[in-house]
């Protein structure tokens, strides 16, 4: 694929061209004309029909457009038209979708939305940018002589280098943790997103501890957070446990559940376990709406107790059962920041507690068992690894984090009900787990701040989130099907030659 | 004995629905190996847009209107599905084992979003259009119920049954269908065009699922975003039972998991129905991973 300087033959068959926008129009009026031409509105007499002509004009024009800008992309010599039109739409949609943010930050009014309706926006902003992307980038690789080999070399050695930053980004990231209190722009609204990114990052962890490294797809993990969450918050309601004494009992009865699951369905092939998890996580849902005499059904549980300070302070204003509030205990100004604060930190104290564990594990005999049985179930068997009792360890050790988040959880809102834990839960931490590259903690934490902390920033996009969520994790599994960092290599290795061992990976995900 | 009648003509009209929606996983899983997650949110899209072609073609007589909002719903299902198949799974033919399935809960997530986004999270009602029925049996002052919509179900699921197997059997793109799901390279190689028949498998898939749709419409009268993500649970586990990769299976499935939904709702809870149709499919998935009528697999290296 070196410099194919042959634009006479590539010239574009406009029959062939004309016919497949046509096609493309056709679909694309298949797909809008009853779903968004009419829309639905309650009547006094029933259902009325309002005609939504043109969205659905605008949509068909941006789908054949985006269809031109492919087969123009597909004829050399027109990159640079792609590249230049792409540009311009994404900077139109764009500036539309994140107007109310844009204006913001620089102080201006809202100024009157470019393109006709927001959809259009949507589509124009994602697809344009697309589109210029891989017409720019195609434009780099043809004018560059290199071969593919020199390229896929110099990717490799780039991937290298990162591997090595890893580590300073690593410690800067813990770093940014540990200080986010006490820097400059941090207020209630920044504690309070960064608790909830946090919670997800260890979930994620914990998560990857099943999905990473054992490569089983897990899509009920929220059940195990719904235990957790569900034991604190009972056993401080029925019994009056502090958070402290729940806490360990809360992973412990969320990991009896685990192995209580894994036990009939962990000789399943991936993806039934994949369903037969997801259908474990509607169970425990529909458990705790319907079980009313002790989870409260679809109330939920409220005024649920906040931790104290490891049973020496507490952290109210006043100080309750028989303990002195916070600030007169370290004789400080009363602030009721002490309290968020002191939440971020237990989850990042809990967070970190995973990582570490994580990490060591990892290069204990049943770490590299699992790592193992991800790349090849059936060699593990037939080396005589008992893959079911390792399998089995994952989903308990798994699901004990998840129990501790859940106890995490129901503490900090002070209030759970089953709504929280739905199975787009199970699909957000597992789209973290996945999107940072399974297996990889640093890219997991970078996943989480993406996916949590990027909607609640770009708010603007409203009730688009969960429609940019799901084509964004379409879009990832397309682009990067092994997530964003994806850590493949074995955590420990027979000598110190590193790139055989990769190269190996490489040739065995060829293989697959 | 009349409370058992009632609720057997229940559940196989709710059996017929699931059926009808299993034949989509089971074909898909039985030529590329996944499961079509995404697959519930098509049947949803094909009950929403009957909802819509009900109500714009509520001045024409019952019959044509319920014949043109099947054709509608079909073709535009269809759409739906070929375009899934098309932007989310096609391109990752070959990756690993699984992204297909995460870009098809992301498609479902997105789906699932985007028809609450056009059209709203409310209920959709439908006013009722066929009533009326048959008495089957007076016992003691409780009647046994056959709606002339029941049978209409069950008949219509039965038609559509017997001519799909008799399409996969006799015609051409059935049998390309049948030789892709033994060995796609072979087929490849003996001049199949393996992409064309996968997206076909996925039209069909989409057209008998807004069949399920119109007719769920018409049974319940209400339609909503989220009606999907139950459905297809349920007819993912119907397809298990009958055994996945086969089409009476997934007919048989269908109609079990129906009647043991009606039957437990009636004798017992029915808010407790959903739990005990995902033990059974924890159950079957145990003891007869193969399904009812199945085929083992054989694990290869």
């Amino acid at each position: 694929m070196s410099v194919q300087a042959s634009p006479a033959a590539a010239g574009l068959d406009f029959g062939a061209v004309a016919k497949e926008l046509v096609l493309t129009a056709l679909i694309g009026l298949a797909l809008t004309v009853p779903l968004v031409s009419y829309q639905t509105i309650d009547d006094v007499g029933g259902l009325q029909l309002y005609g939504r002509w043109g969205s659905t004009f605008f949509i068909v024009a941006a789908l054949v457009l985006g269809r031109l800008g492919i087969i123009l992309l597909r004829t050399p010599g027109y990159e640079a038209w792609v590249a230049n039109a792409g540009t311009i739409a994404a900077i139109i949609g764009l500036l539309d979708l994140f107007q109310e943010t844009i204006a913001r930050l620089f102080g201006m009014i809202a100024w009157p939305a470019l393109a006709p309706t927001y959809t259009l926006s949507f589509l124009l902003g994602v697809g344009g940018a697309i589109l210029a992307i891989r017409a720019v980038l195609q434009m780099s690789r043809r004018n560059s002589a290199t071969t593919k080999a020199e390229r896929d070399a110099r990717a490799e050695a780039l991937g290298e280098q990162l591997r090595k930053l890893m580590r300073v980004f690593a410690a800067a990231a813990i770093l940014f943790a540990l200080t986010l209190p006490f820097l400059p722009f941090s207020n209630r609204y920044v504690m309070d997103v960064g608790t909830l990114i946090v919670t997800y990052v260890m979930l994620g962890w914990g998560l990857n501890i099943i999905v990473g490294y054992a490569g089983l797809l897990d899509l009920g993990y929220v059940a195990f957070y719904a235990v957790g969450a569900y034991s604190y918050a009972l056993a401080a309601q029925y019994l009056g446990i502090s958070f402290w004494i729940a806490l360990p009992f809360a992973g412990l009865l969320a990991a009896s559940c685990g192995l209580l699951l894994g036990f009939p369905v962990l000789r399943l092939r991936g993806d039934y376990f994949a369903i037969v998890t997801l259908g474990f996580g509607e169970i425990i849902r529909i458990v705790l709406i319907n079980w009313y005499d002790v989870t409260n059904g679809p109330d939920g549980i409220s005024g649920i107790p906040r931790p104290d300070f490891f049973g020496l302070a507490s952290m109210t204003r006043n100080g309750s059962d028989g303990l002195p509030p916070f600030h007169e205990y370290f004789g400080l100004e009363f602030s009721s920041d002490h309290r968020i604060i002191f939440l971020y930190y237990l989850i990042v104290a809990m967070a970190a507690l995973v990582a570490i564990f994580t990490i060591r594990i990892r290069r204990l005999p049943i770490g590299r068992a699992w790592e193992a049985l991800r790349e090849d179930d059936i060699a593990c068997a037939s080396l005589g690894i008992n893959r079911t009792s390792i399998k089995l360890a994952a989903f308990g050790i798994s699901a004990a984090w998840g129990g501790f988040a859940g106890a995490f959880f129901a503490t900090r809102q002070g209030f759970i009900s089953p709504e929280s834990f739905t199975f787009i839960e199970s699909a957000i931490i597992l789209a973290i787990v996945v999107m940072g590259g399974m297996g990889s903690l640093l890219g997991i934490a970078f996943a989480a701040v993406l996916l949590i902390g990027l909607p609640e920033v770009f708010r603007d996009l409203a009730e688009y989130r969960m429609v940019a969520f799901g084509a964004g994790l379409v879009m990832i599994m397309i682009w990067r099907p092994r997530g964003l960092l994806s850590h493949r290599e074995p955590s420990v290795l027979l000598s110190d030659h590193a790139p055989p061992a990769r190269r190996a990976v490489a040739a065995g995900e060829a293989a697959e | 004995m009349a409370y058992l009648l009632q609720q057997l003509i229940n559940g196989l009209t709710l059996g017929s629905i699931y059926g009808l929606i299993a034949i989509g996983y089971t074909m898909v899983y039985g030529i590329i190996g996944m499961i079509n997650f995404a697959h519930g949110e098509i049947y949803m899209i094909g009950a929403f847009v009957a909802v819509i072609a009900f109500t714009a073609f509520a001045n024409f007589p019952l019959v044509v209107a319920i014949l043109l909002v099947l054709l509608c719903s079909m073709l535009i299902t269809a759409a739906y599905g070929w375009t899934v198949e098309r932007v989310a799974y096609r391109p990752l033919r070959g990756s690993f084992r699984l992204a297909p399935l995460i870009s098809a809960i992301g498609m479902s997530i997105f789906l699932q979003n985007y028809v609450q986004l056009l059209q709203g999270a409310r209920n959709k009602p439908v006013p009722p259009m066929i009533q009326g029925g048959f008495t089957v049996w007076d016992d003691a002052g409780f009647t046994v119920q056959l709606s002339y919509l029941q049978i209409m179900i069950v008949v219509t699921t039965l038609v559509l049954m017997a001519g799909f197997t008799q399409f996969i059997n006799t015609t051409s793109l059935g049998r390309q269908q049948r030789a892709c799901e033994q060995d796609k390279t072979m087929a490849a190689l003996l001049g199949v065009n393996v992409d064309r028949t996968v997206s076909m498998t996925f039209v069909m898939g989409a057209a008998l699922a807004a069949v399920a749709g119109v007719m769920v419409t018409l049974y319940y009268g209400v339609v909503d975003f989220f009606l999907g993500f139950l459905a297809g649970l349920k007819a993912f586990t119907a397809a298990v039972l009958g055994g996945i990769g086969s089409l009476p299976g997934a007919m048989l499935g269908g109609l079990l998991i129906g009647l043991i939904e009606a039957l437990w709702a009636g004798y017992f809870s029915s808010e407790w129905k959903d739990v005990a149709v995902f033990s059974i499919l924890v159950l079957v998935l145990i003891f007869r991973p193969q399904g009812l009528l199945g085929r083992p697999e054989v694990e290869k290296v």
